[in-house]
């Protein structure tokens, strides 16, 4: 019987250069975990729900922290805290959004070890799954949310595909609305992805909420200046302000010129596995004023398609709310 | 038994990740899962409450163990076990963690003060302790070590904070009693903004 005070013991490599991290990675693949700050790894562990042959320790390579001004945007590395980014002068300057999300990631302690590299690739927040059980995520055939009496408050109302739980990243649906680029290195080299084409859903890996392959590591998140200074609005709904994940969040910037939206992006978080971006939203406010006739026109649109579970309802009239809230305010 | 496969694996992956082992760069195999007590790999320095303390740990070892269970640190205390309490916050490098939910291995070059280390040398207790006591904060008193270095790290950077910006700060910590009120009165009777 092990002790679920304590994890397993297993290899733990601290790399301090990201060449030799992703050597390690490459040789272990689907055996090695990489591990950030650690926050959605150590539970994982500790209750024997998963294991791997090693720890790869990503926490000593300075090269994945800090926030660098580049020609087209700003260079957030992968390591860096949702602390940091939080209280950064240039993403609070010009990307207010992300800063928003972050700064109500968990709790402060979490924040202040937590990574925007493990945010935005944590696996998702299905208990049945996180304790251990054989559903369709953990390689079984049956889920155990979707069910007359399965308890799926928090799960999905949007492209489900056996698997039901939501992502409840504060950070990605920040990510994708300012059209973000994930870097991602392997040793065969760097290749990038759109962040609304890092997130992936149970219909396109089930075992996996990213594009990530084995061996690779997300080294960095690019903000373009596209949506620099936009206008911004972040807001998350959960049980409680600290700790708890999102039931739904919305994360939303606005081009306003002359009075009318020119251009936006509306992404509402946790109502599906991956961010849940609203074109269709985008294209019925474009021309029209930021105000509540605008966002009473669209009342509807945001929901549209939505497939409720037992006991998940709410989110439709919640996800409806946040998104008038943020073409309102 | 296995010393020698330890030594091996270890090499190994010194090798592995391309640099030798003398620059100091390069990967560092902390442990290797199948060593008993004792690789020498495992046996680390920790800066804890301004001492070196020599400490074996295993590579997957919390803090919150390390300091309870092998050097009898006992003040910082265990509640959920899953960073969801708060009640085993310490400071790494002056910042308040979840010592449950870091590695030993992580800390090896940080500065950590934990509960032991929060009063001065000749016993007096630090000012948020004594504004605790006077605010009468603790009941049970199984939180009151997270909670003390949450507002010693909050007061450090910021002297004389509004109850609100002490609420956000002392939000990571769970207080089962529910004295909050009292918590937050106490950091701001320490900070002078309460006599």
């Amino acid at each position: 019987m092990p002790s679920y005070d304590v994890m397993p013991n297993m290899e733990l490599y601290q790399p301090v250069r990201v060449e030799d991290a992703l050597d390690i990675a490459s040789r272990y693949a689907d055996r090695g975990w990489l591990v950030g700050g650690g926050q959605d790894t150590y539970g994982w562990l500790k209750d024997r729900a998963k294991s791997a042959d090693a720890l790869i320790d990503l926490s000593a390579i300075e090269s994945l922290r800090g926030v660098r001004e580049t020609a087209e945007g700003l260079e957030i590395g992968a390591l860096t805290t949702l602390t940091e980014i939080a209280e950064n002068a240039l993403i609070k300057q010009r990307y207010a959004l992300l800063a928003d999300a972050a700064s109500v990631v968990a709790s402060p302690q979490i924040r202040n070890i937590g990574t925007i590299g493990g945010n935005v690739s944590q696996d998702v927040r299905c208990w049945y799954y996180r304790r251990g059980l054989s559903c369709y995520r953990a390689g079984g055939n049956l889920c155990y949310a979707d069910t007359p009496q399965g308890m799926n408050r928090e799960h999905s109302l949007f492209e489900t595909s056996r698997c039901v739980a939501a992502s409840a990243s504060d950070t990605a649906p920040a990510l994708v609305a300012l059209d973000a680029t994930m870097v991602l290195r392997s040793v065969n080299g760097e290749r990038t992805l759109p962040a609304s084409e890092y997130f992936v859903g149970p219909a396109v890996n089930i075992e996996s909420t990213t594009a990530l392959r084995d061996g690779e590591i997300l080294t960095a998140v690019r903000l373009p200046t596209e949506w620099a200074n936009a206008t911004f609005y972040f807001e998350k709904v959960a049980d409680r302000n600290v700790w708890d994940f999102s039931l739904v969040n919305v994360a939303a910037a606005f081009k306003v010129s002359g009075g009318s939206i020119s251009d936006s992006r509306v992404v509402v978080g946790a109502v599906q596995a991956t961010p849940r971006r609203l074109t269709a939203i985008e294209n019925a406010i474009r021309g029209k004023a930021k105000d509540e006739a605008t966002a009473a026109s669209v009342a509807g649109i945001a929901s549209e398609g939505a497939r409720e579970l037992a006991h998940n309802g709410f989110k439709i009239p919640l996800m409806e709310n946040l998104v008038k809230r943020a073409i309102s305010t | 038994m296995n010393l020698q496969l330890t030594r091996r694996r270890f090499i190994k992956g010194v090798i592995f990740s391309g640099a030798a082992a003398t620059t100091g760069t390069g990967a560092y195999l902390a442990a290797n899962a199948q060593s008993g007590n004792g690789g020498a790999e495992r046996l680390i320095s920790l800066s804890i409450n301004g001492r070196t303390r020599r400490v074996d740990v295993p590579p997957t070892e919390t803090l919150a163990n390390t300091l309870r269970y092998r050097l009898n640190l006992t003040g910082t205390k265990i509640g959920c076990n899953r960073g969801e309490c708060g009640a085993c916050t310490v400071l790494i490098d002056g910042v308040p963690n979840y010592a449950c939910s870091v590695l030993t291995h992580n800390v090896k070059t940080k500065d950590i003060v934990s509960i032991e280390g929060v009063k001065s040398a000749d016993g007096t207790l630090h000012a948020v302790q004594q504004a605790f006591i006077a605010e009468n904060a603790p009941q049970c008193g199984f939180c009151t070590p997270g909670q003390v270095l949450s507002a010693v790290a909050l007061l450090n950077n910021n002297p004389r904070p509004t109850k609100a910006e002490a609420a956000k700060a002392m939000s990571g910590n769970l207080c089962r009693c529910g004295a909050y009120e009292h918590y937050l009165n106490g950091v701001l009777r320490a900070s002078g903004q309460i006599a």
